[in-house]
């Protein structure tokens, strides 16, 4: 007859705890102090130093550059050993929370903005004040807006590697096909809105829209929300500013263009995303960050695109964010790491990722190669964008907030929620989740 | 069901157990450690990497994590949290539904397995081996189809759904459908294993009964209800236990499906995808322990209600 695994005496619990614990934890980790790492002096090492040093980072499409980079650094220091450790953003950092717990965290790593301060207050990265004092680092070479956003307390931890604008990407055949001026320079939100609603009722046969909304704030929101003349977390990082009429008013430019039909709703814009909507040409324009050269000038629409301006609210903005690369506090290899960090921040270094890579790097004046990657589009426009650009709103906890709004503004985008009750709500959870940092 | 023997006569069991006693102990003294010296390998994994994290986790539920390690003992305070989070209540109902949609692949397994196992059926093997494709592919990969099949606009089922007429919803990015979508992919995936372990149990069933039946000029379906759906019964039922435990730890094919950037996310939470959400993105690690453990006690739960009312349906022979 049949055997049925639990006809014996299997326990019933044993079953039920064998599936629990699958979903259980095993958490270990010690206790540290939250207090700010001391900045030792630098002084350059010796160049027979013999090391070997982690190097973690989350973009493998810029491994090619950062070996690049390597093989510069070890002419300088030939016994430093450098071993690359590429995370894929989805799992990166809750890999380098992780090992930030368990003080095992790579030497050298990159970080972002959103995260910075809940490290650096941590005492998990080393400051760079010895490198800045003993003139191995300037930070007078880098976008101040970016240097800002990696300084805390008045203690600088690291120089932003590279740094990233948004623009307005436009396809050149979608407006002529709807018989439209291409954006300028001057355009301000009424352009944006009338040529969007003319390009989707226009090519609505085709299945094509004016401008795709984002969900996203870094390359929506936060920037139209600016240019309004908001703010998202206030100067002094206690408070949010979204139950203000400038924030308002900036959330309100995309639910009102999803609203008319001038950019897909937000269904069709988390089945496929914004930029996905650009590359295939079903999209005259979308808001999109430097980075996006890449994907476009590998796609169908590369030939017919340009980038222009972000239309200006009030005020000119957009958003400015780079990554850093920043030293572990704990690192058993701290000078060897330190002078990889110094060396990544050198012209020589920033003039190279700007030649191989897919980034801007930070260090001012080696940015000319990125601006003539891609002939017939401005990328320019990108450069001159660091004059009215704005740091990424972060705090000590960005995440804890980020989740918040992740949970109330598609409410806000879809319709199901106006704007007003959203961002009241919305600016008090934030409110105190920035009194508990 | 559980009794391995029937029941010998009181007496007979005292006096035997009288004459055997004076052995017993003297052999269970000898075999000294030697038993557990097999055992402790598996025992020491066990209580390694399977008990002593569960006693951790439930000794964090109480206390409340720093970012970076570090806790203070906070009492009930993350279950008192916990009760009044809205989002408890609407996780456990996404994990129900699907949970439910997908034991709806158990019918369904019966009767596909019965028919791979229709004697001197062609290619049986090949059919097998499609049917557990599923099954072994990652789901990660599994969930990257489906997501295109699933695209609202250029997807491959909203086009079929046109052609007759129908225009479907946007399946990934509409509150309250994405759950189902993501239940279908679930009971799809699924569908191979259950039908290895029926198929199996299958084989289990004594011809002589369909010959009997045969003879006594019982249709091929009264044959089905009246002899492979009973028999099959202990099979049935392992299947549903394995299938409710690993619906309630719903965690992959809906990061995967949905994609942890979709706007329709909270309000499409499983219950161990709150407890990622409130361990790993928001870092909050002594709520997050607090959750795992109404977890673990839901699952132990609904595993022993299970097997409390196994007796009124599963059939011993």
């Amino acid at each position: 007859m049949t055997h049925s695994p639990f006809r014996r005496r299997t326990s019933r619990w044993a079953t039920a705890l064998a599936a629990g614990v699958g979903l259980t934890v095993a958490i270990t980790g010690c206790s540290t102090g939250e207090t700010p790492a001391e900045s030792e002096g630098y002084s350059a090492p010796d160049s027979d130093l013999t090391a070997e040093i982690t190097y973690a980072f989350w973009d493998a499409t810029q491994q090619d550059a950062i070996e690049a980079n390597i093989a510069g650094f070890n002419e300088e220091y030939p016994n430093i050993t450098v071993n690359l450790d590429v995370t894929p953003w989805e799992g990166y950092w809750t890999k380098v929370q992780t090992q930030a717990t368990s003080d095992t965290l790579p030497d050298l790593f990159w970080l972002n903005g959103p995260n910075f301060q809940l490290y650096a207050s941590n005492g998990k990265v080393e400051p760079i004040t010895g490198a800045v004092d003993a003139g191995a680092i300037d930070p007078a070479n880098y976008p101040e807006s970016l240097v800002d956003l990696y300084n805390l307390d008045g203690t600088q931890y690291g120089v932003p590697k590279d740094f990233d604008t948004i623009g307005l990407w436009f396809n050149k055949e979608i407006f002529e096909q709807a018989g439209v001026e291409t954006p300028t320079a001057d355009w301000t939100w009424d352009d944006l809105k009338s040529a969007s609603q003319t390009i989707s009722d226009e090519l609505s046969d085709e299945g094509i829209y004016g401008v795709a909304a984002g969900m996203d704030g870094q390359t929506t929101y936060y920037n139209t929300i600016f240019q309004a003349g908001g703010e998202v977390v206030s100067e002094d990082g206690t408070t949010s500013g979204y139950d203000s009429d400038a924030d308002r008013e900036g959330l309100s430019l995309w639910t009102d263009l999803i609203a008319s039909g001038a950019s897909p709703s937000m269904p069709q814009l988390t089945d496929t995303p914004a930029d996905q909507w650009f590359t295939s040409g079903k999209v005259g324009m979308f808001y999109g960050g430097s980075w996006a050269r890449a994907a476009i000038g590998d796609s169908e629409v590369k030939d017919v695109v340009d980038v222009a301006p972000l239309p200006a609210g009030k005020e000119q903005a957009t958003v400015i964010h780079g990554v850093s690369n920043v030293v572990a506090a704990n690192s058993d290899n701290k000078q060897a790491a330190q002078a990889l960090q110094v060396y990544l921040a050198s012209e020589e270094a920033q003039t190279e990722q700007g030649d191989l890579g897919a980034i801007i790097p930070a260090f001012t004046g080696t940015q000319a190669a990125f601006a003539e990657s891609y002939p017939g589009v401005n990328l320019q426009v990108f450069l001159d964008a660091t004059a009215y650009a704005r740091p990424l709103p972060v705090s000590k906890n960005s995440a804890a907030w980020n989740a918040v709004e992740a949970e109330l503004l598609p409410d806000v985008f879809s319709g199901a929620t106006d704007v007003d009750t959203a961002t009241t709500d919305l600016a008090a959870q934030m409110t105190a989740l920035l009194a508990k940092e | 069901m559980t009794r391995l023997r029937p029941n010998a006569p009181e007496g007979a069991r005292l006096s035997a157990r009288a004459l055997r006693a004076g052995a017993e102990a003297h052999a269970r003294k000898r075999d000294g450690l030697w038993p557990w010296l097999f055992v402790i390998p598996l025992l020491a994994g066990i209580a390694l990497f399977y008990l002593w994290p569960i006693l951790q986790t439930f000794y964090y539920s109480f206390t409340e994590w720093g970012v970076f390690g570090g806790s203070t003992w906070t009492g009930v305070d993350n279950y008192i949290r916990l009760v009044s989070d809205p989002d408890l209540y609407s996780a456990l109902g996404n994990t129900l539904l699907y949970t439910g949609i997908v034991l709806l692949g158990i019918p369904l397994a019966v009767w596909l397995a019965s028919l791979l196992n229709t004697p001197g059926l062609r290619f049986a093997s090949f059919y097998r081996v499609l049917f557990f494709l599923p099954y072994i592919a990652m789901p990660t990969a599994i969930a990257m189809v489906w997501r295109i099949i699933f695209n609202g606009d250029f997807g491959i089922l909203n086009y079929l759904l046109s052609l007759v007429g129908i225009d479907g919803p946007y399946w990934v990015s509409t509150p309250g459908i994405a759950i189902v979508a993501v239940a279908v992919v679930g009971l799809w995936s699924s569908l191979g294993f259950s039908m290895i372990v029926l198929g199996a149990g299958l084989t289990n069933i004594s011809p002589e009964y369909y010959e009997a039946a045969e003879l006594d000029g019982a249709s091929p379906w009264r044959q089905f209800t009246s002899i492979t759906v009973p028999l099959l019964t202990p099979s049935i039922f392992f299947v549903t236990i394995i299938t409710v435990i690993s619906s309630f730890q719903l965690f992959d094919l809906l990061y995967a499906i949905l994609g942890s950037q979709n706007p329709i996310l909270p309000k499409s939470l499983s219950l161990v995808y709150l407890f990622y959400q409130a361990g790993f993105v928001t870092n909050e690690k002594g709520y997050a322990a607090a959750i795992a453990m109404v977890i673990f006690v839901l699952i132990g739960f609904v595993t022993f209600l299970q097997f409390r009312f196994q007796k009124k349906w599963v059939s011993v022979d």
